[in-house]
C-alpha cells in the first residue's frame, strides 16, 4: 500500500473541485440536525464542535460520519 | 423510489440517526421539512464557488483583498456568504515567500460558507496529522512540491477561527475578467493543498 492510499484510502484526492457531499442520506440528515438544533437551541455552533471533537478523540479510527452521529447522540443528551 | 428494488439493509449508525431524528420530530424540536432544505443547501448552494468568487474580487480589487486580509469575516459577508462555521474567517495571503495550508487537528472544521462541506480526505487522521508534522512532504505526494525556500505555514483551524488561503493568481490572467478569474479557483487552492 504506498504512502498516500495509506493516507486517503479510496477516497477523492484533493486535486479538484467536486465531489458527492454525503456518502449517503442518514450523514445529510444527521448534520441537518445538529445545524436545526444548535439554530433552534439559540447555541452557537460551538457547542456542537465539543462533542464532535470529543467523539473523534475518543476513536480516531472511526470513520468521520460515525463520529458525527455520535457527537449528535451526546450533544441531544446533553442540550434536549 | 425507482433504486429500491434490492434494498441494501440498515446500518446501526443509520437506524439510530433514523430514530434519533424520528424523536426530536416528535417533541418538535425539528422539522423534517426544515431538514430537507438545509440538506439542499448544502449540497447545491454552499460550496467552493462562494470562495472562488471572494478570491477572484481580491485578485482584481486591491482594496477588497486589503479589507479581506484585515476582516475575513466582514469582507467574506460583503458577498453575502455567511452563517455556522463561517463567524470567525480568517484569509491567509500565499505569496512568492509563504505557502499556507490549512488543517484542523481536532475535528476537521471547515468554513463551509465559502468552501462548502469538507472533502473525505480533509477529514482524514492522516491529513490531519501530517498536515502538521510534515507538510512539505505531504504537499509533495499531493503533487504540489513547494520550493524549500518558500516558507510554509500551517493553520491549525483548533481555535474559533476558520482559515481560508488567498492562492496567487496565475501569471497570464491579466486580460482576464473576474468572472473568468472565478473559474480558474480550485477548492484544493482555497486549502492550500494545490497552487494555481
Amino acid at each position: 500500500m504506498s504512502v498516500l492510499d495509506e493516507a486517503f484510502g479510496d477516497s477523492t484526492l484533493p486535486r479538484a473541485n467536486g465531489e458527492v457531499t454525503f456518502d449517503a442520506p442518514w450523514q445529510g440528515r444527521a448534520l441537518a440536525m445538529a445545524v436545526s438544533l444548535v439554530d433552534h437551541l439559540d447555541l452557537e455552533w460551538d457547542a456542537f464542535r465539543r462533542h464532535l471533537i470529543s467523539a473523534i478523540e475518543s476513536e480516531p479510527d472511526r470513520a468521520y460520519w460515525d463520529s458525527f452521529a455520535a457527537a449528535l447522540d451526546a450533544f441531544v443528551a446533553q442540550h434536549v | 423510489m425507482s433504486h429500491d428494488h434490492h434494498p441494501r439493509p440498515t446500518t446501526a449508525v443509520e437506524q439510530r440517526v433514523a430514530a434519533l431524528e424520528a424523536l426530536l420530530t416528535e417533541k418538535g424540536l425539528v422539522d423534517p421539512v426544515v431538514l430537507d432544505q438545509i440538506i439542499d443547501h448544502y449540497e447545491h448552494e454552499v460550496g467552493p464557488m462562494n470562495g472562488a468568487k471572494v478570491v477572484a474580487r481580491a485578485w482584481v480589487d486591491p482594496a477588497y483583498r486589503q479589507r479581506l486580509l484585515d476582516d475575513g469575516t466582514a469582507a467574506i459577508g460583503e458577498l453575502g456568504f455567511g452563517g455556522p462555521e463561517g463567524d470567525h474567517m480568517v484569509v491567509v495571503e500565499n505569496t512568492a515567500e509563504v505557502h499556507n495550508l490549512v488543517v484542523c487537528t481536532l475535528c476537521s472544521c471547515y468554513p463551509w460558507p465559502v468552501l462548502g462541506l469538507p472533502p473525505t480526505w480533509y477529514k482524514s487522521a492522516p491529513y490531519r496529522s501530517r498536515a502538521v508534522r510534515e507538510p512539505r512532504a505531504l504537499l509533495n505526494e499531493l503533487g504540489t512540491p513547494i520550493p524549500d525556500e518558500v516558507e510554509i505555514r500551517v493553520w491549525d483551524s483548533s481555535a474559533e477561527v476558520r482559515y481560508l488561503v488567498l492562492p496567487r493568481r496565475p501569471a497570464g490572467t491579466e486580460a482576464l475578467d473576474e468572472d473568468e478569474l472565478v473559474g480558474l479557483v480550485t477548492r484544493d487552492s482555497m486549502i492550500g493543498v494545490a497552487v494555481l
